[in-house]
């Protein structure tokens, strides 16, 4: 794991003792288990690192992101001999960093990426390259659309959204080079209304496939379903939800955390910041559906091998935003990994129709 | 309750009946709970004990149903509420606010106000707060703090008094109206932080301004218990003194016992009612003010949790008694706090507690009603 070639690792911190000895680790999860979205993409991660070898789950749910998930972190540390915890939505980081001082023999681990040189040592913070299985939807999206009319649903107008449509939009144009996104920024993380409505919007506009990104995609999903076109997956395997329309999806190998639980049980070293995409396993591809013919399948599967490979850039120029701005020139490529880079993105690719929402 | 009627033997008694919320509209029988007699007091309390056994029972019965092994529930009920210093601890935390939003419930259903507005003096304390320790940036600390939490039960106060007021000059129903208003504050605290008072540097979440780090309480020492639970237990024991030994107690309590009566022995009912609304309005303020102080620095969705319609539970529980309100408060923090616990030991949804709440809360209504019956055919 430390090898990765662009793990972005900070000072390696270390624990005491050898051996793999019972562990026990605790989730925290912001709303519901089996929400189809975020929640369910960390519950699936639960289920896997519970199986490895000594490891005991539990779990809570429905945590809001105040004072109170400072008490369940400590509940699950003091009442249940939790040495490791998962509180998994973004907002509790900074009750983590106020919290782990206090319990330097339990490692907090936070998806969100968001550690920085001064935060605790036993914290850890991990996420994913999404826009790499972006990319691949839009290739699988590009190829069986009918109209070449896509869109996007995003909830904030954040970074990370807009890299997702990106790698979405620049997927489904490098098989189908006319290909456009029309794409609407809700606003919110979980708008099930504002989210159909939306999605039944872009069908009476003519757009046969849908991507959400939201914090369940469930009702956009379904509702894409009910009216007739494809969509794709975010967060976790959404294939259940639409067994005619459904292309494949964006799914995140929170799984990856075992990783830092078996370091943690056995005194061995780990990473404070972890980011990466295909090649460092943080990201995965949803089944696909039955909607998707062999060729496209093949295609989407030799594009994930480029990631893997790192010989597929997301980012290469020459390439404009929308605006018809020049931001990558001929020849430059951007390494999948340049954080810093996907940071600044404020701007949504060319084929992409909307703005970002941002002043 | 219809017919006029003079009951001579709820007179100069402490039956819950006589303790129990009155009817929005002043009942017409004579209720005065001046002075108690000890009978009734043992009565009341074996009346909520038996109506918390009947509640453990039927709970007892719902887990059973769900598969689960009901005396290991009750184990790790007592375990996450109280069992280890650590949940004696989060017990405490969870009680503090609640001893104060029920005072929101108890001291107006002391002159016959339905009072359930809680919530929204929550939210109104903790905005009035923010506004003052923003504004006060600079002062002394501990005059800072002080003066951060009166402003935050003046809004409270205020906020709840304007309902007695409707109540009074318009008679709107001040059950309604306080319900009403828990909307609009709430959605006057959104409007805030999403925009004049929001601190932008917060780009994942709306929050207000935060109040200078000087002005933030911090825990009782050697405790992890915030300050919060020693001004909401002064608070309570402060109020049980007015309300049982001083002439405004009294009037509060011929007033809850009769308008009329109280109207003819020239009490001033409207003032009476605004003071009465205002003191429990500027009770739950405080507790806004201190999830501020003591808790969040700032004011932002975490204030709305639903901190002031479980104040209301509490009272109800308390039946309307000050100091039965910490005991009260300390069993219902207790099970919220076990709460995360009996979902991870036996992977029972979150609403479990709830149903265990109201539970209670339907066998005390119910204890109220039987001691009612065996009182007047007795």
């Amino acid at each position: 794991m430390v090898g990765a070639g662009s793990l972005l690792v900070s000072t390696p911190s270390r624990v005491f003792g050898q051996d793999v000895k019972p562990i026990t680790v605790g989730f925290i999860y912001a709303a519901t288990r089996n929400d189809y979205g975020w929640n369910q993409a960390h519950a699936v991660a639960a289920r896997r690192i519970a199986a490895l070898p000594g490891v005991k789950l539990v779990e809570q749910e429905r945590v809001p992101e105040t004072v109170q998930v400072e008490r369940v972190m400590e509940s699950m540390i003091q009442l249940d001999g939790a040495k490791v915890v998962f509180p998994t939505s973004f907002g509790f980081w900074p009750f983590i960093q106020k919290l782990a001082p206090k319990y330097p023999d339990v490692l907090f681990v936070h998806a969100g990426g968001l550690w920085k040189e001064g935060d605790a040592k036993n914290t850890i913070g991990y996420r994913g390259y999404m826009e790499e299985p972006h990319y691949l939807c839009g290739i699988a999206a590009g190829m069986t659309s009918k109209t070449g009319k896509l869109g996007f649903i995003g909830s904030k107008p954040l970074y990370f959204i807009f890299n997702n449509c990106n790698g979405f939009v620049m997927g489904a144009r490098s098989v189908r080079p006319d290909a456009t996104c029309q794409v609407v920024i809700t606003g919110d993380w979980d708008n099930p209304v504002k989210e159909a409505e939306t999605v039944n919007a872009l069908v009476d506009q003519g757009i046969d496939v849908i991507v959400a990104n939201v914090d369940s995609p469930k009702v956009a999903v379904e509702t894409a379903e009910r009216r007739g076109i494809m969509s794709c997956g975010y967060h976790t395997d959404l294939s259940a939800l639409a067994p005619n329309g459904f292309l494949t999806g964006a799914e995140w190998n929170w799984a990856k955390g075992g990783d830092f639980v078996k370091a943690w049980q056995t005194g061995g070293l780990y990473p404070n910041l972890y980011r990466g995409g295909f090649r460092q396993e943080m990201v995965a591809l949803s089944p696909f559906g039955k909607a998707v013919p062999q060729n496209v399948q093949q295609a989407v599967l030799a594009a994930r091998q480029g990631f893997l490979d790192d010989t597929l850039k997301l980012y290469r120029g020459p390439l404009k935003d929308n605006k018809g701005n020049q931001v990558i020139a001929a020849g430059q490529e951007i390494s999948n990994t340049d954080n810093a880079f996907k940071l600044n993105v404020k701007w949504l690719v060319e084929g992409a129709i909307g703005s970002t929402g941002l002043q | 309750m219809a017919l006029p009627r003079y009951d001579a033997r709820n007179r100069d008694t402490g039956s819950p009946e006589a303790r129990a919320p009155p009817p929005a509209h002043g009942t017409l029988s004579w209720r005065l709970t001046a002075r108690r007699l000890p009978t009734d007091s043992l009565e009341s309390l074996l009346l909520s004990l038996a109506a918390l056994a009947v509640a453990a029972i039927l709970f007892g019965g719902f887990v059973a149903l769900q598969g689960h092994d009901p005396l290991a529930v009750y184990q790790t009920l007592y375990l996450g509420g109280f069992g280890t210093r650590f949940s004696i601890e989060n017990t405490l935390t969870q009680a503090a606010p609640l001893l104060l939003t029920a005072l929101c419930t108890l001291i107006p259903a002391r002159v016959g106000l339905l009072v359930i507005g809680g919530e929204g003096a929550v939210v109104l304390g903790g905005l009035g707060a923010v506004l003052a320790g923003v504004a006060l940036a600079g002062a002394p600390a501990l005059i800072g703090t002080m003066l951060t939490i009166s402003a935050g039960a003046l809004a409270g106060g205020f906020w709840i008094a304007a309902a007695a007021a409707l109540k009074h000059m318009r008679g709107v129903n001040e059950t309604i109206s306080t319900l009403l208003m828990n909307y609009i504050a709430i959605a006057l605290m959104n409007h805030l932080i999403s925009g004049p008072i929001r601190d932008f540097s917060q780009t994942l979440k709306a929050q207000s301004w935060s109040i200078p780090n000087p002005f933030m309480v911090g825990n009782i020492p050697g405790w992890s218990v915030h300050w919060g639970l020693v001004i909401g237990l002064t608070f309570c024991v402060l109020l049980h003194l007015v309300l049982r030994h001083t002439t405004l107690g009294f009037s509060f309590d011929i007033l809850g016992g009769n308008r009329r009566a109280a109207q003819m022995a020239g009490l001033p009912i409207g003032r009476l009612m605004l003071l009465a609304c205002f003191l429990g309005g500027a009770a739950a303020g405080i507790a806004g003010a201190i999830e501020i102080v003591a808790v969040h620095g700032a004011a932002s969705e975490s204030l709305v949790v639903g901190l002031g319609y479980t104040g209301i539970l509490v009272a109800f529980l308390a039946r309307q008694n000050a100091l039965a309100v910490f005991l009260v408060a300390l069993l219902l923090g207790g099970i919220s706090a076990s709460g995360g616990l009996l979902q991870r030991r036996f992977d029972m949804p979150h609403a479990v507690t709830i149903v265990l709440q109201g539970l209670i809360f339907i066998c005390v209504l119910a204890s109220n009603a039987a001691g009612r019956w065996h009182r007047s055919s007795g």
